[in-house]
């Protein structure tokens, strides 16, 4: 067995030092090299802080500063996770945004699905008009929009309510998923729905019984897209929620913020609790993201 | 199975006129095949039929209905689109049954006819593979499944062939053939290709520029190409023209331009006092332009030089140079001289055509 292995890595290292001779091969492993050096220092960047939060939320105490770097800390307790869920209304806030969110997933891939598709297929006046307005609607900062949006929901009488958020979302997401989804109608070739009329169905049945299911990774992009925006988004909630029942959690964890002391341990638990919803979306659509999914269909 | 008739078929794209007044007959079992170069107008004037396409002015009529403004589904036509267009979500046997599925058949109807298309089509294997797991061949052949199941009363396919390599296209030309004596349907089939064209066609409709040029069977349009345009695109290696002025010579009608003299006999040229004076087109395809022993009985004979020899297997392309003008002759292989040495050449008067130079109109009998 262990000659065996010692013979494996006499192999190894001799394909390695063979490698090295040639400088075509050199080059290669050299440029390998780099470019995981280069991966893996990212994902240390992005990581980092992450850890951090979790070697917070774990510390006894509400100690956010400490010359400890171990991720795991002496005396290291869920207790801060137990309290936030026991003490706060932390379980109605993830609900109230996951309420928030879902909807405003649905609503706004729903709506710029359908949008997407006119934009693609169709000609009709101010089309082009149309996608630029929709495009320049993006370079708007966040905090300008917050004012009209205000105002709207207040005259839509909607403030402190689920609607009044789910509409904010829809309609601030739409613009770029609409761009998303046409520029992915655009690559689906046109002969698809003309086979599936020729075969029977109507334009609205080529939409849905061609066009949607070869169009999963733009929808799942457009998806994951508005979910993290509705997710994360505070701006717009401190603005129109203002009853602590109706927070999302974003809202609900500046609650831990006093004016003498933060709970920092709560803050960083609700940190890593709130990461878990989005992870999920982002594990299960990941299958959905797969490229090439209208292979085969005409030549190519 | 249905007759198809377009009557003045005009389309246009804002100000663009792609057909222009195109009548055509189709009778029921026909197989048609429509043929002109890209930009003709051939497709557009197939999706017109399959109701993909608006129709600007004039009629199309389905066994004696008119659909203009009948939605595709409701045509009762099946299409073979240049790409194949296969719903590459969808196993083979899904693509080839989605119709029948919209139509909520009866799942046994659907399995007995999906099996008998692939049976004729030999694709029971893949069956349950998609698209992307076929080849180009093979996804051609699920397309025309796909028309097959449907039983339309028309079969459309729209340069079905032009996708594929050349042997399999010959291929497939074939299985295409076979199918359409198996099924006896009426097809119309759109193709840039006149190799297509004149193997599978019963009539061939010629297109150009938004016109007909001549509706006929294959060895009509070969044999008595209507104009000059039919006369340049039917036919391979292209027929060679030689412009110039008819004149009398006493009693013989003589061809004449700066290169070259040709007696024109009765037989090509009825009535030939009425043609004295008259700018012309002759046109010889390169098979009747007589060249070595071929031409050796011939006693109008013309000098040359020989610029190039094109070895095609069993025939010689010899591209010959006569005062300025170039012929090309396709003569038997290894004819066996070196480019630059004299050749005296020949012509068929038999299979020679002339036109007219301003109406570019057939006016040889």
């Amino acid at each position: 067995m262990l000659r065996k292995m010692i013979s494996a890595f006499n192999a190894e290292l001799d394909s390695l030092s063979s490698q090295l001779k040639d400088p075509i091969q050199r080059r290669r492993l050299f440029k390998f090299l780099l470019v995981h050096l280069v991966i893996i220092l990212a994902a240390a960047v992005c990581v980092y802080p992450l850890l951090r939060i979790f070697s917070v939320s774990l510390r006894p105490g509400d100690k956010l500063f400490s010359t400890d770097l171990s991720l795991v800390p002496a005396g290291a307790t869920f207790k801060a996770y137990a309290s936030l869920l026991k003490d706060t209304m932390f379980l109605r806030w993830l609900w109230n945004s996951l309420v928030i969110t879902i909807a405003t997933s649905v609503i706004g891939v729903s709506l710029a699905s359908t949008a997407a598709y006119a934009f693609s297929r169709f000609r009709f006046p101010g089309k082009k008009a149309g996608l630029i307005l929709l495009l320049s609607s993006q370079m708007i900062p966040a905090g300008m929009l917050i004012l009209p949006l205000f105002l709207m929901i207040m005259k839509l009488k909607l403030m402190n309510t689920y609607l009044g958020m789910i509409i904010a979302y829809s309609v601030s997401s739409l613009p770029f998923s609409i761009w998303i989804l046409k520029g992915y109608y655009d690559t689906i070739p046109r002969s698809l729905e003309e086979a599936a009329l020729v075969d029977g169905t109507s334009q609205v049945g080529a939409f849905w019984r061609i066009i949607l299911p070869l169009s999963t990774p733009a929808l799942s992009i457009a998806f994951l897209f508005n979910f993290t925006t509705a997710w994360n988004e505070y701006l717009v909630a401190r603005v129109v929620l203002f009853s602590s029942k109706q927070y999302t959690w974003t809202l609900g964890l500046f609650e831990l913020q006093g004016q003498y002391i933060t709970q920092w341990g709560m803050f960083a638990a609700g940190s890593m609790l709130v990461t878990i919803p989005v992870l999920c979306v982002f594990l299960y659509s990941s299958k959905w993201l797969i490229s090439g999914l209208t292979l085969g269909s005409v030549k190519g | 199975m249905a007759s198809v008739q377009f009557k003045g078929i005009i389309k246009k794209f804002k100000d663009n006129t792609v057909l222009n007044g195109v009548d055509v007959d189709i009778k029921d079992h026909e197989f048609v095949v429509i043929v002109g170069p890209s930009g003709c107008g051939k497709t557009t004037l197939l999706r017109m039929l399959a109701g993909l396409e608006d129709v600007t002015g004039g009629d199309i009529l389905i066994d004696g209905l008119r659909v203009n403004d009948l939605h595709p589904s409701k045509r009762q036509i099946a299409m073979v689109f240049q790409d194949y267009a296969l719903y590459p979500h969808m196993t083979v046997e899904e693509n080839m049954s989605f119709a029948l599925r919209l139509r909520k058949t009866d799942k046994g109807e659907i399995d007995a006819r999906v099996s008998e298309a692939a049976s004729i089509l030999q694709l029971q294997k893949f069956l349950k593979r998609m698209p992307k797991q076929l080849s180009g061949g093979q996804r051609q052949r699920v397309a025309i499944g796909r028309a097959i199941v449907r039983k339309p009363k028309v079969f459309l396919f729209d340069e079905p062939l032009s996708n594929l390599d050349a042997k399999l296209r010959e291929e497939m030309r074939v299985e295409i053939a076979k199918l359409y004596q198996r099924l006896n349907a009426t097809i119309i089939y759109v193709t840039h290709d006149q190799v297509e064209a004149m193997t599978l066609a019963g009539r061939i409709v010629i297109m150009n520029k938004g016109i007909v040029q001549q509706v006929g069977s294959p060895i009509e349009v070969y044999r008595k190409p209507a104009n000059l345009f039919v006369a340049g695109f039917i036919g391979s290696p292209t027929m060679n023209f030689m412009h110039g002025r008819l004149s009398l010579e006493g009693e013989k009608l003589v061809f004449s331009n700066a290169d070259i003299k040709l007696t024109v006999p009765p037989y090509l040229l009825s009535d030939q006092k009425k043609h004295d004076g008259r700018e012309v087109t002759l046109g010889v395809r390169p098979d009747d332009v007589l060249v070595g022993r071929d031409g050796q009985d011939c006693s109008d004979k013309v000098d040359g030089v020989l610029e190039v020899c094109e070895l095609l297997g069993h025939r010689e392309n010899l591209y010959i140079n006569v005062g300025g003008m170039r012929l090309l002759a396709t003569v038997e292989a290894f004819f066996n001289r070196s480019p630059g040495s004299a050749v005296q050449l020949c012509f068929n008067y038999r299979n020679m055509h002339v036109f007219d130079k301003a109406t570019e109109k057939r006016i040889s009998d």
